[in-house]
């Protein structure tokens, strides 16, 4: 029972980091309905900024944090709508998709010939050590990245829901065209999309790098737990991202457990599979229909 | 009269063969050495510091007026820790006439290209451990770390008389090294009445080891032997020393690594086991070379950088032994070599390799204690020589 304790938290702390970066792919999906495939790399890229902001500007830890974070919004938020979205987006999402390909292979190449091609040391920004609960050892790091994340995800999702801004924010995703005859400033709303995007990423980074080292190939593995997370979950919601992430990161974690590492990253493409022939919209999406 | 066109051409003609001159002087001079070594993908910690090794043992060779009076023409390809670009690499190195190739580290690429290297019969000199690449008749092949079947009896003994184990949990990476040493630890365990509590086979470059750590606890082995290459391993310390593990976590040479150390950080601490080299161990040469090392790459080197470094001086001195540079000649000698450090100082310690290309020599049992691996005893090597 135990084991299965610790399982179930080791999962549950893992599928909150795919479920950060699963947001990221809903986010873009309801903005510009393409995929971005280098969300993955989001999240393995501003924990290297800030080892690279130490060892080349000989920053401290707190300022490297800020400066690998500023600039990461700044780049993979504002220049990533400005000078990727929304030039490939007037050519059609096939267009947009590929340049988030090859947007991947730049940042994947680029970490590793920039800074390392070797695994680093990340400092961890939660507490490490253990806690006794039920009779059972849990990890005081899971217990923490699990509620950072479910608190970021929650205070998201207020914002979405509960405020002017991010009422706007739901209206120019629903339909910008309408949205703008209404007076939303929808380019706006559009960038602070990408922003909340690439904040989350660097959350994640942040969160994950201390337990899977960083290093330029993380985003490999994080990219396709969360994309799968994301359409489990349901690809046009937030909420369904979050239960997609928990469920992809249970999944794996028991399948290493009870099944064998070997065949841990089949168990979720069994669970996309069937979500997609028994529920294509995801557990927790909503049915959209297309002019095609 | 020449034409003008005809002094163009003639002219061309002449600095062509000049080149051609020039080139061929300069081979000359020079001997190649290809390395084929995995600078990214699973195994760029182990092969950053192979490279990294040998790279400092060819500028110190080259500085001295090289081997034989030619200095050494080290090339270098990245693998990318993917056999089908070993294959390609080594088989490069062949076609540019390379008279060894250096590396790679991972013993599946090794095994994946050593034929060509045979075929060619073009010394390699490796890093891999895997028992089974020696045992497969290939004759061009050297080792510059342990076999795992000489070091896995060290280990058992080390289990059964230091750590003193009833059972044991053994966490294992599923390639070529981790597989051979698997099959080399369980049997010599049980030997000595040690009980298998758990076998846990993990896959390279695997991320989170938070259900492997978990299972480890729960078998409630006495100790747990990790056999996993570096970066996985720093990744497994910390998640087991995440669950609360508490009780004794063993390995052979990769876990008590200074790079698994650095990665690790705190949750190294208390780790122990055999290692083949350390720049820690009680031999002044190690200290010396350790210190060179951090002084030209700004980093300790592990034990791969030491295989490195002694793998250059192997064919350095075999090559001066010959007195030539005939591949044959230098194969004959090294199947039999004995050198020691009096007699070549770079091969850092006396060393012996033998008809499969199987190294033999001393080995140390260490701790991590500080943040350092601190040497806790010397063993001898398998044979006396």
């Amino acid at each position: 029972m135990d084991q299965f304790i610790q399982l179930i938290l080791a999962g549950l702390a893992t599928g909150a980091i795919y479920a950060l970066a699963a947001i990221g792919f809903t986010l873009v999906w309801q903005t510009s309905q393409t995929i971005n495939f280098a969300q993955g790399e989001f999240v393995m890229l501003p924990a290297i900024l800030v080892l690279m902001a130490v060892k080349f500007l000989n920053a401290p830890l707190p300022v490297a944090v800020l400066l690998a974070t500023g600039m990461f919004l700044l780049i993979f938020g504002l220049g990533f709508k400005t000078y990727l979205v929304d030039p490939m987006a007037k050519h059609g999402v096939l267009p947009l998709a590929i340049a988030t390909m090859a947007l991947s292979i730049l940042m994947k190449e680029g970490a590793k010939d920039g800074f390392s091609a070797e695994a680093q040391q990340f400092p961890s920004l939660v507490p490490e050590g253990v806690v006794r609960l039920f009779g059972a050892t849990l990890s005081l790091r899971d217990i923490a990245i699990f509620l950072v994340a479910v608190v970021a995800i929650l205070a998201l999702q207020f914002f979405v829901t509960r405020t002017r801004t991010g009422r706007m924010m739901q209206a120019t995703a629903q339909n910008p065209t309408v949205a703008k005859i209404l007076g939303i400033p929808t380019e706006r709303m559009i960038l602070l999309t990408f922003a909340i995007n690439a904040g989350l990423a660097v959350l994640a980074s942040f969160l994950i790098s201390p337990v899977y080292l960083a290093k330029f190939s993380n985003g490999e593995v994080i990219g396709t737990a969360a994309f799968i997370a994301a359409i489990v979950g349901g690809f046009n919601q937030v909420r369904g991202a979050l239960v997609g992430g928990f469920i992809v990161g249970l999944v794996d974690n028991l399948a290493a457990a009870y099944v064998s590492s070997a065949y841990r990253a089949a168990v979720p493409l069994a669970l996309l599979v069937l979500v997609i022939l028994f529920k294509p919209e995801g557990l927790l999406g909503s049915k959209e229909e297309r002019t095609v | 009269m020449i034409s003008k066109r005809q002094a163009l051409l003639g002219s061309a003609g002449l600095m062509l063969a000049a080149t051609l001159g020039l080139g061929t002087a300069m081979a000359q001079e020079t001997v190649k050495v290809v390395g084929v070594i995995e600078l990214s993908g699973a195994g760029a910690t182990a092969g950053t510091n192979y490279k990294n090794g040998a790279q400092m043992a060819v500028d110190e060779i080259n500085a001295k007026g090289g081997i034989l009076g030619k200095k050494i023409d080290f090339v270098v390809y990245d693998t990318q820790t993917n056999p089908g670009n070993t294959r390609a690499a080594v088989q490069r190195g062949v076609d540019e006439g390379a008279f060894a190739i250096f590396g790679p580290v991972f013993s599946g690429p090794i095994s994946a290209s050593m034929q060509i290297a045979q075929k060619a019969g073009v010394p390699q000199i490796v890093g891999g451990e895997a028992a089974g690449l020696t045992k497969q008749g290939v004759n061009t092949i050297f080792r510059t770390s342990l076999n795992q079947a000489d070091a896995m009896p060290k280990l058992a003994e080390y289990f059964k008389n230091d750590v003193k184990a009833k059972s044991v949990a053994v966490v294992w990476v599923n390639n070529d090294f981790g597989k051979g040493g698997r099959d080399a630890i369980i049997p010599e365990l049980q030997k000595r009445g040690i009980k298998i509590a758990a076998d846990i086979a993990t896959e390279s470059a695997q991320a989170d080891f938070a259900a492997d750590a978990i299972k480890v606890k729960a078998s409630d082995a006495d100790a747990v032997f990790v056999y996993l290459n570096e970066e996985e391993s720093a990744r497994f310390l910390r998640a087991i020393k995440q669950q609360g593990y508490a009780k004794p976590i063993v390995g052979e040479t990769t876990l008590l690594g200074a790079k698994v150390i650095e990665l690790a950080g705190d949750s190294a601490e208390g780790a122990k086991g055999h290692v083949g080299l350390s720049v820690d161990a009680p031999n002044p040469l190690f200290a010396e070379f350790g210190k060179k090392f951090q002084a030209k790459f700004n980093y300790k080197s592990d034990h791969n950088g030491i295989k490195g470094y002694s793998g250059m001086y192997l064919l350095k001195h075999v090559a001066e032994k010959n007195g030539k540079f005939d591949k044959e000649a230098w194969l004959k000698y090294a199947h039999s070599a004995i050198i020691r450090t009096k007699d070549e100082p770079g091969i850092l310690i006396d060393s012996k390799w033998d008809a499969n290309g199987d190294v033999d020599r001393e080995s140390f049992l260490a701790e991590v204690k500080g943040g350092k691996q601190v040497i806790t005893g010397t063993l001898p090597p398998v044979s006396k020589f």
